[in-house]
């Protein structure tokens, strides 16, 4: 089913958790809601759920407004991130639960709950285990019975809230993997909600990357990696160096260094904030456009180079990363002088750096037109 | 904006309390009429079945006026009960103060066999009716107990006298200051205690400076309870006391016998001091709850 | 901590921590001497006696009316308190409401007040001219002096015993598990009966042993509220005084055993349904 959020607001007594959320979900895909602690991000799939209950806005399930529905009319599978299974419960009984509070016109016989019930346990890899209690499993098989348990109401949309938040990283990835399968198997709406980046590149079809009760950027996994939307997207998704430019005909300058850069795109002139990832920077020639750096530590990790240097102009600290085979890692010593230049880069006017995060125009959908890529050479 | 807002992304997620269950439109609450009808059965219940009998007791003690009652209060036989409650009261509380204190260090500073079994004894005079704890001092030292002869013999006056009373009060309070203190002390573990002592401290130095400012709310709480108790305690006193008017009768006793004399507002006169101190109990407890309801929590449990 | 010491081979288990000796000599001497040991002599003087001796006290009808009474009323009691006080208790935990802190204080009451007090205070209430008792005389209906007012009185000492063992269960209960009911289809009613009262099922079992061993002793809140009319509203403990009143000790302590004995087995039979139902539910 698809679904569609519209300028949805939420908040906690004086604390605005959902400031205009807008998403619209295609039926059968699997979504990350990625973000930092309080960017509601849980928040917003607690809406979707129907758990919480937005203060202005409209959830749309398949073009039909939710609000008048209860969430338990909803049909939305919720897994917990505590799993929240029923103690007094068995596996089977925990599974089997949400059949056998229907309504008797719609609960299907007990052999029919049984049945199905032990179909999903199947799917889950779980079957044999139907007469265990919870505390009796452990905490991957705790939350696949809580899927398998918000399967069983053949759910229209799966919501999923830090689904392997609590599990350790071993099992974490094994049912990440598992899931995507089993989402690729059922077909369902999946929405699940996550701080990890890397867990939300690897599985999700799209990401949203919320800030501050905002969305910031929905895109492919390499959209929001690749081509960051806002200075947040860019600073959560990894790590990047700032520095204060000037934009000016056209040429963008680093304030105090020796770098000039052309810019193919019309970008308004003045001041701006240039977002460089540690990779994407490159040791030159002397002579060529760049700006000058001391290194001061030498780090070398598998095939990665981790220079982290100062700035010549103003004693800022820049952090690069070199490939252990490109020519210009070998041979690096702390004290050494060497000149860097950004081969790819961001771009964000100055003034947004405060207030980017609730600039009304911004378009989560699109590209903005403020943000560029560029490319030397 | 001038002002950057603050920047919720650094704080700590948002705390999203029990209260939003309380919210009208909380997806996992009742319907309003649905809670106010529960909340009115459930105050009503307490004001019929507790509060009331409370309330009355003051009443009917000023039921004649103020004279009447500190007349009550006064009189010679009202006053050598509340001295008799008094002492028996300050023997038994520090008594079991010492109990429960070394008790719950047993218990949860560590681990031995039978450990269970100890703890299922020292409840165990909460399940005894207060009529048999003071049976089971008649059956010892009365006039056919086991060692009745003996204390005849040596001219020792347990029974119908005041180490009787003391006796049978300190059986029944027993379990008060242990049971406030054991789910207490077991929450704060040992780690504190063993960094004391890797410091140098000894065991007392360790106890007095570490482990009791970490538990002293909890056993203030069970000091006024169990203070409460044995200034009250009724069923076991009256079985040996002997009810002697002016010599062994404590407060609770006096009460029964000036209510059987139908002087039911001096009776409720002296009632009522001992519901002023229930009161003051209550009013300690809720301050501390509400005060220093992190460090108690673990002891809420009777 | 693994102090799992074998068996006779060392004293004290190992443990950085100084006294236990001493502490441990301290609440076994103590223990022994306020508790045991006296409560021994009831059950050594009953053996005495025989089960014949025993019997032909407990057997007289008065004896049994009034253990009858005592724990007929005592279960009677406790019902109502496992009704009611889930009930406080849910108020309590769930909903906010003016005079919340004032009535949650009012709750321990019976822990504090006297027993005695609460006997006098609850006979003037439920007398025929009393503030209640006056308006059920007109309905017909006695509770002063008869087996109602023996269960009033158990009702009063027993309810904190109850909402004090269930509310902090519902207070710890993870607000995730409704949800995930109400996720799955359940209404409030489902959600309560199947979800919640499982949960807090084990402590409102022990909250309703406690106040019914509570009720089966009590004493003093009882005797002035029950009239004491043989046969009719007399109870167990009551008869104990009175037939050491008589200096018929072994009279008395048979009833005691009995009491005890009974007590007792109900005790552990609650505690092991408890226990059952603890470990079925297993632990987080």
């Amino acid at each position: 089913m698809d679904i569609q959020i519209r300028d949805i607001y939420k908040g906690f007594g004086s604390f605005p958790a959902l400031r205009g959320a807008n998403l619209d979900i295609r039926s059968g895909e699997l979504i990350a809601l990625l973000g930092p602690s309080g960017s509601g991000k849980t928040t917003l799939l607690r809406t979707i759920a129907g758990l919480e209950f937005p203060d202005a806005g409209q959830i749309l399930f398949g073009g039909v407004d939710t609000a008048p529905l209860p969430v338990s009319e909803r049909r939305v599978g919720f897994v917990f991130q505590h799993y929240a299974l029923f103690k007094h419960m068995t596996v089977l009984d925990n599974i089997t639960f949400g059949l056998r509070v229907r309504k008797s016109k719609n609960r299907p016989d007990k052999d029919a709950i049984r049945k199905r019930a032990l179909e999903l346990l199947d799917l889950v890899q779980l079957s044999g285990l139907e007469k265990r209690y919870p505390a009796q499993l452990s905490g991957g098989q705790r939350q696949r019975v809580a899927l398998a348990r918000a399967l069983a109401i053949e759910p229209s949309v799966l919501l999923l809230d830090e689904p392997f938040g609590a599990l350790d990283a071993k099992v974490r990835k094994d049912l990440r993997r598992w899931l995507r399968e089993l989402h690729d198997k059922t077909g369902v709406t999946t929405i699940f909600v996550t701080h990890d980046q890397e867990e939300a590149l690897e599985l999700a079809d799209r990401v949203v990357v919320m800030n501050r009760g905002s969305i910031e950027q929905v895109g492919s996994t390499s959209d929001v990696y690749e081509r960051p939307a806002t200075p947040f997207v860019f600073d959560f998704l990894g790590s990047v160096n700032v520095f204060p430019g000037t934009v000016k005909d056209r040429k963008l300058s680093i304030d105090g260094a020796n770098v000039t850069l052309d810019t193919d795109n019309d970008h308004a002139a003045g001041a701006v904030d240039i977002y460089v990832r540690p990779h994407d920077l490159r040791v030159v020639e002397e002579g060529s456009s760049g700006f000058d750096v001391t290194i001061k530590t030498v780090q070398r990790t598998g095939a990665i180079v981790r220079l982290i240097t100062q700035l010549k102009h103003n004693k800022e600290i820049v952090e690069v990363e070199l490939a252990h085979l490109d020519p210009q890692a070998i041979n690096r010593k702390v004290g050494e002088s060497i000149r860097l230049q950004p081969a790819i880069y961001g771009l964000f006017p100055r003034a947004s750096h405060d207030s980017v995060r609730t600039l009304p125009d911004v378009d989560p959908l699109a590209v903005p037109e403020h943000r560029e890529r560029g490319r030397l050479g | 904006m001038s002002n950057p807002a603050t920047d919720y992304s650094l704080q700590d997620p948002p705390k999203i309390p029990f209260e939003p269950l309380i919210e009208r439109n909380s997806s996992i609450s009742e319907p309003t009429w649905v809670r106010w009808s529960l909340i009115f059965v459930a105050i009503l219940f307490l004001a019929l079945f507790l509060l009331l009998p409370l309330i009355s007791v003051f009443t009917e003690a000023l039921r004649n006026g103020l004279g009447p009652y500190f007349a009550a209060i006064v009189e010679p036989d009202a006053l050598s009960s509340i001295k008799l409650t008094l002492i028996a009261a300050a023997i038994a509380v520090p008594l079991n103060l010492a109990l429960g204190v070394s008790a719950a260090w047993c218990i949860t500073k560590f681990e031995f066999r039978g450990k269970s079994l100890l703890i299922s004894l020292i409840d165990l005079p909460f399940s005894v009716s207060p009529v048999v704890a003071g049976l089971i001092y008649v059956l010892i030292f009365g006039r056919q107990g086991y060692l009745g002869p003996w204390v005849m013999d040596h001219d020792i006056k347990i029974l119908f006298a005041v180490p009787g009373i003391v006796l049978a009060t300190i059986f029944v309070t027993f379990p008060f200051i242990a049971r406030e203190l054991i789910p207490l002390m077991q929450e704060q573990g040992t780690d504190s205690e063993q960094a004391a002592l890797s410091l140098g401290a000894n065991g007392w130095q360790t106890f007095w400076h570490v482990t009791l400012p970490n538990i002293k709310w909890g056993l203030l709480y069970g000091v006024l309870l169990c203070n409460a108790r044995a200034m009250g305690e009724f069923g076991a006193v009256s079985v040996v006391s002997g009810h002697i008017r002016g010599e062994t009768n404590t407060m609770p006793l006096q009460i029964e016998i000036l209510y059987n004399e139908y002087s039911f507002s001096a009776a409720f006169a002296v009632a009522s001091l001992l519901a002023g101190l229930a009161l003051v109990t209550l009013g300690v407890k809720s301050f501390l709850e509400w005060r220093y309801g992190d460090e108690l929590a673990a002891g809420r449990k009777h | 901590m693994s102090t799992a010491s074998k068996p006779g081979r060392r004293k004290s288990p190992r443990s950085a921590i100084p006294g236990f000796g001493i502490n441990l000599g301290f609440t076994l001497t103590y223990l022994s001497l306020i508790v045991l040991i006296p409560l021994a002599g009831v059950f050594i003087k009953s053996a005495g006696l025989g089960w014949d001796g025993i019997w032909h006290v407990v057997s007289s009808p008065r004896v049994l009316a009034a253990l009858q009474l005592s724990f007929g009323a005592a279960l009677i009691a406790a019902l109502i308190n496992a009704v009611f006080g889930p009930l406080v208790a849910w108020v309590f935990v769930r909903y906010q409401f003016p005079g919340k802190r004032f009535f949650d204080a009012v709750i321990d009451l019976p822990f504090a007040l006297p027993t005695a007090v609460a006997g006098i205070a609850l006979t003037s209430l439920y007398s025929p001219n009393g503030w209640i008792g006056q308006f059920l005389e007109p309905l017909g209906i006695k509770v002063a002096f008869t087996p109602i007012g023996v269960i009033i009185a158990m009702t009063f000492i027993g309810l904190p015993f109850v909402v004090r063992t269930v509310q902090p269960v519902l207070e710890e209960a993870e607000k995730e598990l409704e949800e995930a009911a109400a996720t799955l289809g359940a209404n409030r009613w489902q959600t309560i009966s199947q979800v919640i009262l499982p949960t807090v099922f084990p402590a409102l079992l022990t909250g309703f042993a406690l106040a019914f061993a509570r009720a089966v002793g009590e004493y003093g809140s009882i005797i002035f509220i029950a009239g004491n009319l043989p046969m009719v509203s007399e109870i167990a403990p009551l008869l104990i005084i009175i037939k050491l009143e008589e200096f018929d000790y072994a009279g008395a302590t048979a009833i005691a055993a009995t009491m005890l004995t009974i007590s007792f087995v109900l005790l552990l039979l609650i505690n092991s349904l408890q226990a059952w139902s603890r470990n079925r539910g297993g632990r987080k």
